[in-house]
């Protein structure tokens, strides 16, 4: 057995995991980290702001389909990736996040740069630690990295005393650890998929509802393959974008507060709902006593706290959705249970219906509207980017009218709704797939939370593409005073912003901009084409709409349309 | 709305209650009352809680502590067979004409004076929830000065 310092165990781990990736910034505890760190073939991208940091590694994660991991130092370095860690949780991405601290002799002296970040963190992380001896360095790293990637993944802090990372220990390369109280359950109960199959047997207008459980577990191909035998159409959650093909016909769209018409009115009228690695979350559900009012619900994930926490469940299913689908896939395929589009014709016409006559629509006249833009950067990328987006206006807007054919493709902060996000986690994505195209669809307003990360796009020379849709508002809260507060714009006019192609220019990245429709197609292509990352600035209708929309607390076949 | 009173085994390291207790807290379930000690293995404590709220609210509360990762163990004893009990110690002002009537109250509920000064008595009482309510009504008139509760602690009666 091999003595090493703590920070050359902490790389001897790293390596162990297959990392081949650290976001971080450095600070007075972790240079010993940093300094081992260079020694090392894993590659470090220095962020300008740990919440970059944060947001790249959970980028990263979500690309790849592996952990990311970031490292900062303590205290403040610490506390700015709260908001990182707490997207991670909320998404459930799998990230490892590594922070520094002061000497254990000094920890509750409220030291320089002290940050009890592991008590800070406790509520929006899956599990951290605080590694109090170099003995135990090993064993800790190993089970950050098993539990954030296993069962619901989720990220997982640990804190790395300076004393701890500079002291010497005994290192053996370990096994994957066994956990007496941390097992989380695969395999579904087979009665359980029994009970699913019967009511699947019976249903005559099922909708299969895909979250974002499905891509985490790569159950993709299992879901397709599910509603194919079904020919139950198919919607999915924010974060289940991309599970299912976006190009196929039984594809409803996304579901919820901003859910096309005919996805919010197949929920209202199923007999039978099935949700995959989906929790129900209020923005899908509207108001939760008149959400699938009619339907028998089978509920599939991993977690069991998912499962009727806000929606009472027919059929519970507790297991990994790609287990679980191919469970019932072979038990649908043993009974030769298999239904026809023909078998489904009075309930796909109706579907048919809702979306011929209420569609996603807009008019582009003299001012670019913002769904032209994601339209033409969908056709000009032909459906194969990766999109990351900010939140607000943008998000929703990429979600409606980019089609998202394969998982891994759209990066967006669903649950925490992170402004401030999109611009990191698209460096994360470009990280993990050099040879893909990175777009952020960003809005004005998100941008400018984490612009400064352009530096680091310039920097290591990723070529991830900026599209800000500019409308000089907080957009979406501006449609929220529109409708529901008499127009009163209040703190949401944001005229004053800088000249975002100049910013660009400043950091050193080509800076765009377009101020009429017929300027989208070729600043789009100029932006797209060029070898390093460029911000494309367009400034769009300013009081343009996401719609449908549906009123918080109401019912979500009750939209607003327009 | 009911009381249910959940059993937990947990690592026994620092931090674990703070995420027991967060979990309520972030999550707005009431604590009750909350009494925790090492078990016979020394890295594994138990936790007594007692909790309030109905089926759904409880149901969610047994899942989101199983999926702590430090809780090796939980259970809602509440609907099953088990055995409850709570201490108090209640200090009560033990003048000359209520000082035999506290003993003789003493005495029907089966507890114990551990202290005595010239005006005041200490009881060490057991029992359940009920039993303590009832002891408490019967010697607040006399005029109790303090009181400390331990809350409940409970097991699971074996099969007879």
């Amino acid at each position: 057995m091999k003595t090493l310092t703590g920070a050359q165990i902490i790389m001897a781990v790293l390596k162990d995991e297959g990392v081949d990736t650290v976001f971080g910034f450095p600070g007075g505890v972790v240079i010993d980290i940093f300094d081992e760190l260079s020694r090392t073939d894993i590659q470090h991208i220095l962020v300008r702001h740990e919440q970059g940091a944060a947001h790249a590694a959970d980028g990263y994660a979500r690309a790849k389909g592996s952990v990311g991991v970031f490292l900062v130092t303590s205290g403040p370095g610490a506390t700015n990736t709260v908001s990182g860690l707490a997207s991670a949780y909320m998404d459930s991405i799998p990230v490892v996040a590594l922070t520094g601290q002061v000497p254990t002799g000094l920890i509750g002296n409220d030291a320089f740069q002290e940050v009890d970040i592991v008590g800070i963190t406790r509520p929006c992380t899956k599990h951290n630690y605080l590694v109090k001896r170099t003995e135990d360095l090993a064993r800790v790293l190993k089970e950050a990295f098993h539990i954030a990637r296993s069962g619901r993944p989720g990220p997982v802090l640990v804190d790395l005393p300076k004393d701890v990372t500079q002291g010497k220990a005994k290192y053996k390369p370990l096994s994957e650890p066994k956990m007496a109280s941390y097992k989380p359950t695969y395999e579904p109960n087979v009665k359980q998929l029994r009970k699913a199959v019967e009511l699947i047997k019976e249903s005559k207008r099922p909708v299969v509802f895909s979250g974002g459980g499905v891509i985490l577990s790569g159950a993709s191909r299992e879901l397709t393959a599910f509603a194919k035998m079904l020919s139950a159409p198919v919607t999915a959650s924010l974060m289940g974008l991309g599970s299912f093909p976006g190009t196929d016909p039984l594809w409803l769209g996304m579901l919820g507060m901003h859910g096309t018409y005919r996805a919010n009115m197949a929920i209202g009228a199923c007999d039978l709902l099935i949700g995959v690695g989906v929790r129900f979350d209020d923005r899908v559900t509207g108001k939760v006593e008149t959400f699938a009012p009619n339907a028998k619900i089978i509920h599939v994930d991993i977690d069991p706290t998912s499962i009727s926490k806000n929606i009472p469940v027919t059929v519970p299913v507790v297991g990994d959705c790609k287990t679980s689908l191919k469970g019932l896939n072979s038990l649908l395929d043993d009974e030769k249970i298999k239904f026809t589009r023909k078998s489904r014709k009075s309930w796909l016409d109706k579907i048919e219906k809702w979306k011929s006559t209420q569609p996603l629509k807009y008019e582009q006249r003299d001012v670019i509207k913002p769904q032209y833009v994601i339209e033409q950067l969908y056709a000009l990328t032909k459906g194969k980017a990766i999109i990351t987006t900010e939140v607000g206006q943008n998000q929703m807007w990429a979600a409606q009218y980019y089609h998202f054919d394969r998982p891994n493709c759209f990066v967006t902060s669903g649950g925490l709704g992170c402004m401030g996000f999109g611009l990191p986690a698209a460096i994360g994505a470009q990280v993990a797939c050099p040879n893909r195209t990175v777009v952020d669809v960003a809005g004005d307003g998100s941008i400018q939370m984490n612009i400064q990360e352009l530096a680091t796009a310039a920097q290591y020379g990723l070529p991830v593409k900026v599209v800000i849709l500019n409308n000089r508002y907080l957009g979406m809260v501006r449609q929220w005073q529109e409708l529901f507060y008499g127009k009163r714009y209040v703190a949401t006019d944001i005229e004053l912003a800088p000249d975002f192609a100049k910013l660009a220019e400043a950091y050193g990245v080509l800076g765009l901009k377009a101020t009429k429709p017929e300027e989208v197609g070729p600043v789009l292509k100029k932006g797209l084409e060029s070898p390093g990352p460029a911000v494309m600035d367009f400034w769009v209708e300013r009081e343009e709409g996401v719609y449908p929309m549906v009123p918080a607390g109401k019912a979500i076949t009750e939209m607003l349309l327009a | 709305m009911q009381k249910h009173t959940v059993s937990l085994l947990v690592d026994n390291e620092p931090g674990v209650l703070s995420r027991v207790t967060g979990l309520f807290s972030g999550r707005g379930f009431n604590i009750e009352s909350l009494c925790v000690a090492e078990t016979v293995d020394p890295a594994i404590s138990r936790i007594t809680l007692v909790t309030l709220g109905d089926d759904a609210i409880a149901e969610q509360i047994i899942k989101q502590l199983n999926k702590l990762v430090n809780v090796v163990k939980v259970h809602d004893l509440t609907g099953t067979d088990y055995v409850e009990r709570e201490m108090a110690l209640i200090k009560v002002s033990a003048k000359a004409g209520s000082r035999a009537e506290i003993l003789r109250i003493v005495d029907i509920f089966r507890c114990k004076v551990v202290d005595v000064s010239p005006t005041h008595y200490t009881i060490e009482v057991t029992g359940t929830a009920d039993k303590l309510e009832a002891i408490l009504s019967l010697l607040k008139p006399m005029g109790i000065k303090e009181i400390a509760r331990t809350g409940a602690i409970a097991l699971g009666r074996e099969r007879k």
